[in-house]
């Protein structure tokens, strides 16, 4: 895995396989951001359900982070997303500019009273396909780790 | 007409309005709103809309396309109409299974198997 670059904002000195960027509220930006991980990922020959997953993940996550992280904030802030692909993990951030939450204190969409909410769903579906999830104190920056499922010595169990 | 772009394709099969969508990933919200626009125009047009929506060729989708199926779903239902979904691809299942949806919703596996099983008025 090679080293970060020395200037974190020089794109074209980052190797394709991680990158550095801050997305603005626009599909064509979280769409470039997307296809940045997945193409990455596919490089590096992840099966088809890999792709899926994150592209899932990062969808929600960096979703989230507009709608519910800047929620009352200045529409044209930016989110920071980081990413890096080796052979055997993915690992992804996403960070915003708000006030951070508490993610455990999300409602359970499974549960019959919120079963037909409209929304809520986006973190429970990040925790299903990702191996590992976590958030910094503030709440305000995910950190994800997917597992490739094929590797060798690769365990059936992610972490809790 | 408008210059307003269709998301989708929408044939009368008996009493039975299908729908299908035009792209292949429902993730942008913005779309997500406008073919939820659509599809509401669709049911408002029945007394009691029989509505199947066929995910043939949907190969991704996000929790905002859930969410808006759940609100087609109240409105089909407060109309007193039918809802089903068919041809849902397995990865895409899975997501249904996980947030539970596949309880909420009438779900077959082709559209023929879902014309099937709505009710004869």
């Amino acid at each position: 895995m090679t080293p970060p670059p020395a200037n974190p904002h020089d794109r074209a000195a980052e190797p394709p396989d991680a990158g550095r960027l801050d997305v603005r509220n626009e599909r064509g930006e979280i769409d470039a951001v997307a296809r940045a991980v997945l193409t990455a990922i596919e490089r590096h020959a992840y099966p088809k359900a890999s792709v899926f997953a994150v592209r899932l993940a990062i969808e929600e996550a960096v979703s989230n982070a507009f709608r519910h992280g800047h929620r009352g904030l200045d529409d044209g802030l930016t989110v920071h997303v980081e990413y890096d692909v080796s052979p055997s993990s993915v690992r992804i951030e996403v960070e915003d500019q708000g006030p951070g939450y508490d993610p455990e204190a999300v409602p359970d969409p499974t549960l019959e009273e919120n079963i037909e909410r409209p929304s809520g769903r986006g973190l429970m579906l990040i925790r299903a396909y990702m191996s590992e999830v976590r958030h910094n104190q503030a709440g305000n920056r995910l950190i994800m780790r997917y597992d490739r499922p094929d590797a060798p010595g690769a365990s059936a169990d992610a972490d809790a | 007409m408008s210059s307003y772009q269709s998301r989708l394709r929408i044939k009368k099969i008996d009493e039975i309005t299908r729908v299908e969508f035009i792209d292949r990933n429902i993730l942008d919200e913005g779309n997500i709103q406008a073919i939820g626009d659509e599809i509401t125009e669709v049911i408002d047009a029945e007394s009691c809309p029989r509505l199947l929506i066929s995910f043939a060729n949907v190969d991704h989708l996000s929790s905002s396309a859930l969410g808006t199926l759940i609100t087609i779903s109240r409105r089909v239902k407060n109309r007193g109409g039918e809802l089903r979904l068919s041809d849902i691809d397995p990865q895409i299942y899975d997501v249904f299974v996980i947030t539970r949806l596949n309880k909420i919703f009438d779900i077959h596996d082709t559209s023929d198997d879902a014309l099937k099983s709505f009710q004869k008025s």
